[in-house]
């Protein structure tokens, strides 16, 4: 196992080296160095001086990938690809264009974005496997149709009408939570409570569907009906046979979203003034702060790779078949 | 404490509302609190003074750095009174030999003026850990070793603060920053201008500093002089600036000229602090009437009172209308009236109106969905809704002092130019696009056409019959009305374009549009412009782009027809005329006239306008260059924006102040009033939950009934 994953950590390289290149590409194809400047500065009284000022400053006179200007290994290292880009594989995030030590905001605002995340996922876990065995449970009746229904009809409403409608109903009109906002310590759970709730009834139509599917495929195997036929409970088949054999796929689901959780939910954290990773890549892409963005790319890839990386590793812990070599 | 307040008091105590209802966002412990609640929607970029140019970080450090004058809070027409100094200077001229001139010297001797400034005694600076000394009179925080810093993310990491006087050298070295290349001013290039020495004081520094650099070591501005900025004792400078600029003083009311004590540059210039965002962009050390005490924007920003304040005091006069008015029943108290001031992060509209009318912020804006919700036009005019006025809402309005307009490229081929033709053309666009039903579709009726680029209420503005543009409206029954279409049309013929046709093809004429206005909530508005240009039969191509895209194009002169704004630094009809003068083209020297305009007649008249003071002279010389550009027409005009501010009852001492920042040390809450209006309007609503909470354990028993029931039954 351990040759895998330092074989999967060698692969994992190239790739994000790759990532780099194409964020770097995509956002200077979009954005000049000029154009980050005369955004910092603002549209009042800017001179060219005042530009080529702000660019020396933040390092941004540079040619972008080559620089022909130099010689020997100058050219590829007196560029701005190699001096903004290569440190963060040291996990060396450096500062923003607006002076900002971008390591320290990320791990400011890890906790705020995992404060949502993280209950969300759980609670949501528990209630899509809840329905889905319950539906499991009953299926073919009526109810199994109806709450198909409802699925579909909860999965057909974009997350944002869940959101302004939760934010009205239950912060404005019932008024049983603040409709925005975070909180210290134990006080956050006050702000948690409506976007975690809102969380889990926007995903809980997909999910349900999803944990039933699976469920449904391990209820239709020999060993099931031979633990019928031996007399056992519905809960019993239910929750220890059907359950414990479709672990697989719910684990791996879940393992692969893992890492992505520190990311934040950019939507969530916009409307409910959260102040987490989702919205700080956002205003950096409105800001065209490009040290924050390359950072929270490269990021984004590293917890994608890590998760996959998991994924593989939990096959191992929940299937004995399964050999990483 | 009023009676009423004491009732109210007693009352909460009673029925136990004190206890913060469920959707409260604050501590429960700051219900009654003196506390101002706001929001802010963008995080702030800049608090540095040199840097910050921005409208939503002025209301940060507007609160915390002082410069010398400041705006009448009460007093119209804008008028600037001493903040930290004795009095307002009065402008010292002087000749080419250096020798003084008489006030009334033609301008043409006027070779430099100086600014004397006096401070008043006794003003000290914010508690700060870069003003912090140990016992031997060492700086304690001014050499901190790596180790120092390991746990140090904030100043309040660093437990020791000091301060000390405020002296007139505070004043010059901030002016000193303005020109350092490390800082990277906003107005730098603006005040090379201005400032005697500044331009070749920034070359110096930026040879400095790039030796500075080298060796690592913290550049001490006080060890270079400059030529225009001196001190003349402990607490006297002056400002020695290049011909005669009456509009400096102006700027003096900005928080760019606002103090920095040499040891907080010392402080944030240390290796390590940067890299722990602890910067003179981030912590701000002031003398105002508030200090930062939470700095995190991702969140919330929190003014505190600044314990080492001078305490000012509330004006004692004002406008014929503030006594009656309310405004003058604090005259001559000692300020702030607040103890702090909350700001949280709202990005979103929504979440932030419904807060204003839940009580927990004290002021809002009205978003564009809310409007209908907030106020209506009847008879009576513009008057909140029923909603409104029984939460004893309040209204203010006020046209700020900014212009929104259409711009044609005078470098333009079809439009631009001085000949009649394209004279023409540009008359009957702007006759045809029609700024009212703009006004009244896009920004619900807020906002006032404009008659010129200066906006009402400023110096130079006329009033009634004498203030429309004859080219575009007549005066009928007391009201400005715009001409009818046919003489737009009438006008484009005449331009060579009958029926909007271009002879050169034998199709409609073909015109461009650009705006930085892109994406799909501005869809309707570009058709709108669109249906304007159709009315003429002129074929009207919209390209939108991003703001970098756009400035490029304007920088370029690849705009035809372009939309713009300028927002006034300071009120003076100077900082208008100018967006319209040749020496500000933004294709030749890449100033700000967008629109390329040049008409030697009216860069005379300002030339000759922005050296007099206010008065009869200057008025006729302002009505000139209006009606200069109004028949030349370089602009469509557009209009001004009308701000719509609503507060709750428990707030006071509010009147619009468009050109101050400092206006938090005037609000004054109720906050007893406050948190009895919150408990009243924020009682949680229960019955939903106890109805969803039934269902469950409804639809949980019948699901074990039916389990129950197939467990029991046979399979045959």
């Amino acid at each position: 196992m351990t040759a895998y994953i330092v074989r999967r950590c060698l692969y994992a390289v190239p790739i994000l080296v790759g990532v780099n290149l194409v964020t770097f590409w995509l956002f200077f194809f979009v954005n000049t160095p000029d154009d980050m400047a005369r955004l910092a500065l603002g549209a009042k009284h800017v001179t060219p001086e005042m530009v080529a000022g702000w660019k020396q400053q933040h390092g941004y006179d540079r040619p972008l990938l080559f620089n022909s200007a130099v010689r020997g290994t100058g050219k590829l290292t007196e560029t701005l690809f190699y001096r903004k880009s290569l440190r963060l594989f040291l996990l060396d995030f450096g500062s923003s264009d607006g002076g900002r030590d971008i390591g320290h905001d990320i791990a400011q605002r890890m906790g705020p974005s995992l404060a949502i995340a993280v209950p969300t996922l759980l609670v949501a876990l528990a209630v899509e496997v809840g329905i889905a065995l319950l539906i499991v449970m009953f299926r073919g009746s009526y109810i199994d149709l109806f709450a198909l229904l409802i699925c579909i009809v909860l999965m057909s409403i974009s997350l944002l009408f869940y959101v302004i409608g939760g934010q009205y109903l239950i912060g404005k009109v019932w008024r049983l939570a603040p409709i925005s906002g975070f909180g210290d310590g134990v006080d956050a759970w006050r702000f948690v409570a409506l976007p975690v709730f809102i969380g889990v009834l926007g995903g809980v139509g997909a999910g349900v569907r999803v944990y039933r599917t699976y469920f449904l495929e391990e209820e239709g195997r020999d060993f099931i009906r031979t633990a019928r036929a031996k007399g056992l409970t519905d809960g019993v088949v239910l929750f220890r046979h059907v359950l414990g054999n479709a672990m697989i796929p719910v684990l791996t689901g879940l393992v692969v979203v893992l890492p992505s959780l520190f990311l934040g939910s950019l939507i969530m954290e916009s409307f409910f003034g959260i102040p987490g990773l989702g919205s700080y890549t956002i205003e950096a892409i409105q800001n065209q702060d490009f040290a924050i963005v390359r950072a929270m790319v490269f990021l984004g890839s590293l917890l994608y790779v890590l998760g996959l990386l998991l994924t593989d590793i939990s096959y191992t812990l929940v299937d004995p078949r399964v050999r990483l070599g | 404490m009023r009676s009423t307040n004491i009732i109210a008091v007693l009352i909460l105590a009673a029925s136990d509302v004190a206890a913060a209802p469920w959707n409260n966002p604050y501590p429960a412990a700051d219900a009654t609190a003196d506390v101002y609640y706001d929001s802010f929607e963008e995080r702030p970029k800049h608090l540095d003074p040199a840097r910050s140019y921005a409208e939503n970080e002025g209301q940060f450090i507007g609160q915390v750095y002082e410069p010398p004058l400041q705006y009448h809070y009460l007093r119209r027409p804008y008028e600037l009174v001493p903040l930290t100094v004795r009095e307002v200077p009065t402008p010292i001229y002087q000749g080419a030999d250096g020798r003084e001139l008489p006030e009334d010297a033609p301008v043409g001797r006027i070779a430099r003026t100086v600014y004397r400034f006096r401070l008043k005694a006794g003003i000290r600076f914010q508690p700060h850990p870069a003003l912090a000394r140990d016992s031997q009179g060492g700086f304690l925080y001014h050499a901190l070793a790596h180790a120092d810093l390991a746990a140090v993310h904030t100043l309040a990491d660093l437990p020791v603060s000091g301060t000390r006087e405020l002296v007139a050298a505070d004043y010059v070295y901030q002016i000193k920053r303005l020109a350092d290349p490390a800082v990277a001013s906003p107005i730098a290039g603006l005040m090379f201008e201005h400032i005697v020495g500044l331009r070749e004081y920034a070359e110096r520094l930026r040879r400095l500093r790039t030796a500075a650099r080298a060796s690592g070591g913290f550049l001490d501005l006080r060890a270079h002089d400059l030529e225009g900025a001196r001190v003349i004792d402990r607490y006297a400078w002056e400002i020695t600036i290049k011909g005669k600029y009456p509009q400096f003083l102006y700027w003096q009311a900005m928080t760019f000229f606002a103090p920095m004590p040499w040891e907080a540059d010392r402080f944030h210039a240390q290796a390590g602090l940067a890299e722990r965002n602890v910067t003179l962009d981030w912590f701000p050390i002031g003398t105002g009437p508030f200090m930062l005490a939470e700095n995190n924007p991702n969140r919330r920003m929190v003014l505190v009172r600044n314990p080492n304040f001078r305490g000012e005091r509330y004006p004692a006069d004002g406008e014929m209308e503030d006594g009656p008015a309310g405004l003058l029943a604090d005259a001559g108290k000692p300020m702030p009236f607040v103890d702090r001031a909350v700001y949280s992060l709202e990005t979103e509209s929504i979440p932030r109106w419904s807060k204003f009318l839940q009580g927990y912020y004290d002021v809002s804006g009205i978003p564009s969905d809310s409007f209908d919700q907030a106020v209506q036009y009847t008879t009576a005019g513009l008057t909140l809704t029923e909603e409104m006025r029984r939460r004893g809402i309040r209204l203010l309005t006020a046209v700020s002092a900014s212009t929104s307009y259409v711009g044609f490229n005078m470098l333009d081929p079809v439009v631009g130019g001085d000949g009649e033709r394209a004279r023409k053309l540009r008359r009957a666009i702007a006759i045809a696009a029609d700024t009212e039903e703009y006004i009244s579709i896009f920004r619900n009726g807020r906002g006032v056409a404009s008659q010129g680029p200066i906006p009402p209420g400023l110096f130079g503005a006329r009033e009634g019959e004498a203030s429309i543009n004859p080219y575009v409206y007549t005066w009928v029954n007391g009201q400005p009305q715009r001409r009818p279409l046919e003489e737009a049309r009438r006008l484009l013929a005449e331009a060579g374009y009958p029926g909007g046709r271009d002879p050169a093809t034998g199709r409609a004429l073909v015109l461009h549009f650009d705006t930085s206005a892109s994406g799909p909530d501005f869809r309707s508005t570009l058709d709108w412009w669109r249906k304007q240009f159709d009315k003429l039969g002129i074929q009207l191509i919209v390209r939108d782009s991003d703001f970098n895209r756009f400035q490029d194009k304007l920088a370029r002169g690849n705009a035809e027809i372009f939309q713009f704004g300028w927002n006034a630094d300071y009120p003076d009809p100077e900082n208008f005329l100018f967006l319209l003068t040749g020496s500000q083209g933004k294709v030749r020297h890449a100033g700000e006239n967008a629109a390329n305009y040049s008409n030697p007649d009216f860069d005379r008249l300002f030339e000759q306008m922005r050296h007099m003071d206010n008065g009869p002279g200057r008025q006729r010389i302002i009505d000139s260059m209006v009606e200069i550009a109004r028949r030349d027409g370089p602009w469509l005009w557009g209009f001004h924006p009308t701000g719509y501010t609503l507060m709750h009852s428990w707030y006071s001492n509010a009147k619009p102040n468009l050109m101050a920042r400092n206006t938090l040390k005037y609000v004054r809450v109720d906050p007893v009033l406050r948190a009895v209006r919150r408990s009243q309007w924020n009682a949680p609503v229960w019955q939903p939950v106890a109805w969803f909470a039934a269902f469950l354990v409804a639809g949980l028993l019948a699901a074990i009934r039916v389990y129950r029931r197939r467990q029991r039954a046979t399979a045959l």
